[in-house]
């Protein structure tokens, strides 16, 4: 059973936006290769921080208009929102303590 | 020396391998084979250059040709088949000086009798001014990675090369336009690549002329400022994105002081064999190649280097 959130264009509002903690969101695709790489990662992430933060998805092939929205033009692409606002964004993968450390600043 | 281990000391291992290439891969498979239990660093991104292409169509035994990533996960699954001993590490500092080599990720210290090094190379930027800035924003390296996001725009794919064609060929999936540029009038491509390109209706090509700068607007790549190596004019591209396929450049950085390089950085070895200046280190693969750079020729040199690793234990005995 897996930790991380996969957000629709439906739900990117209620899960992301209101959301009262902060939110990291892995935009990934099927065919990235180092998307593969970083999901393990952020299910780790997930169930390690499952109580301080949430952890979400987007799948940038099936929802193109939150892709379009967020302007991702590289994958994994890895945004952080707090209070409805992005407040950080790092393209490609990344070691596990990296991601830790940008999320712990938000926390 | 006595062997003994103690509490303190890292284990010390026969044969570690920096690197997850072809090379690396093949060197893991016969090193372990050989019983020398290897030890294997393979990065963050494992798999090497042929992770982000498509088809592979000229590495020998797949009539069909095979998708990189496939490839790679199979030379992968066959070197833990044997007992590698893999690490999804990066390999940060080493001294390989000594008797005894030693490395480091992070803090976590390893040893060994032997080291084949296998890093590869990285891809090469233009170091154009706007290029790092709106990297991710417009400038990619990885056509098969960034493709996907420029659906029906005017693209620039900067390269003379098999790659570059290749790159360019694969855009047009998604792009309206390709325009290749090339400082040069002549192509390095292959035949088939070349004409493969030149067939496509959606590619065009721009000689003669340089990428002066990456131009920006909204964040994101708007243009190019191009420039005429015969006529010294000036001109602007309008593009969305550019991707760079100029090369690749070896990742030979935490070897400073120690192995020894050519001027371009490719580690140098003493052919055919895959011995460098240390003893007990050994290279292969794209680290050490800058004419080849091939799949097939990697995995061939990281053969080489594992029994030439083999042979240099079995002479410490």
């Amino acid at each position: 059973m897996s930790n991380v959130v996969a957000v629709t264009e439906q739900t990117f509002k209620s899960t992301v936006i209101d959301s009262d903690k902060p939110v990291i969101v892995d935009f990934w695709a099927e065919w990235c290769g180092p998307c593969k790489k970083l999901s393990p990662i952020i299910e780790e992430i997930a169930g390690e921080y499952g109580d301080k933060a949430v952890v979400a998805s987007v799948d940038v092939d099936a929802e193109r208009t939150l892709g379009a929205m967020f302007q991702i033009m590289s994958i994994p692409s890895v945004l952080i929102f707090k209070n409805g606002a992005k407040v950080e964004e790092f393209v490609g993968l990344r070691p596990k303590n990296e991601i830790v450390e940008k999320l712990e600043k938000h926390l | 020396m006595s062997e003994e281990q103690s509490a303190v000391a890292p284990k010390i291992h026969d044969v570690a391998i920096i690197g997850s290439g072809p090379a690396g891969y093949t060197a893991a498979v016969y090193a372990a084979r050989a019983d020398l239990n290897p030890i294997m660093f393979e990065g963050y991104e494992y798999g090497g250059s042929l992770m982000t292409t498509t088809d592979v169509e000229n590495f020998p035994g797949f009539e069909k040709g095979i998708l990189g990533p496939e490839l790679m996960e199979n030379m992968r699954a066959q070197a833990e088949r044997f007992g590698t001993d893999m690490h999804m590490e990066l390999v940060d500092r080493v001294d390989l000086t000594g008797d005894i080599k030693k490395l480091w990720v992070g803090d976590d210290e390893y040893h060994a009798r032997a080291v084949i090094l296998s890093m590869g190379s990285a891809p090469r930027y233009l170091g154009v001014k706007g290029e790092q800035e709106l990297l991710g924003r417009g400038v990619s390296a990885c056509a098969t990675c960034d493709g996907f996001f420029f659906r029906d725009q005017d693209i620039a794919v900067i390269g003379g090369g098999d790659s570059a064609m290749e790159e360019a060929t694969f855009l047009t999936k998604f792009a309206r336009s390709v325009t290749i540029v090339h400082r040069r009038e002549e192509f390095r491509a292959s035949a088939i690549m070349l004409e493969r390109a030149q067939k496509n209706e959606k590619i065009r090509f721009v000689t003669n002329k340089t990428v002066e700068e990456v131009i920006e607007a909204d964040g994101k790549v708007s243009g190019l400022k191009l420039n005429d190596t015969v006529t010294g004019e000036d001109s602007v591209l309008d593009v969305t994105a550019m991707f760079v396929a100029i090369g690749h450049d070896p990742r030979s950085e935490i070897l400073a002081g120690q192995v020894e390089v050519d001027p371009s950085n490719y580690v140098l070895v003493q052919e055919p064999s895959t011995r460098t200046n240390l003893d007990g280190v050994f290279a292969a693969g794209d680290l050490v190649d800058s004419h080849y750079q091939q799949a097939i020729t990697a995995a061939g040199s990281g053969c080489r280097a594992a029994i030439d690793a083999e042979h240099y234990l079995a002479s410490l005995a």
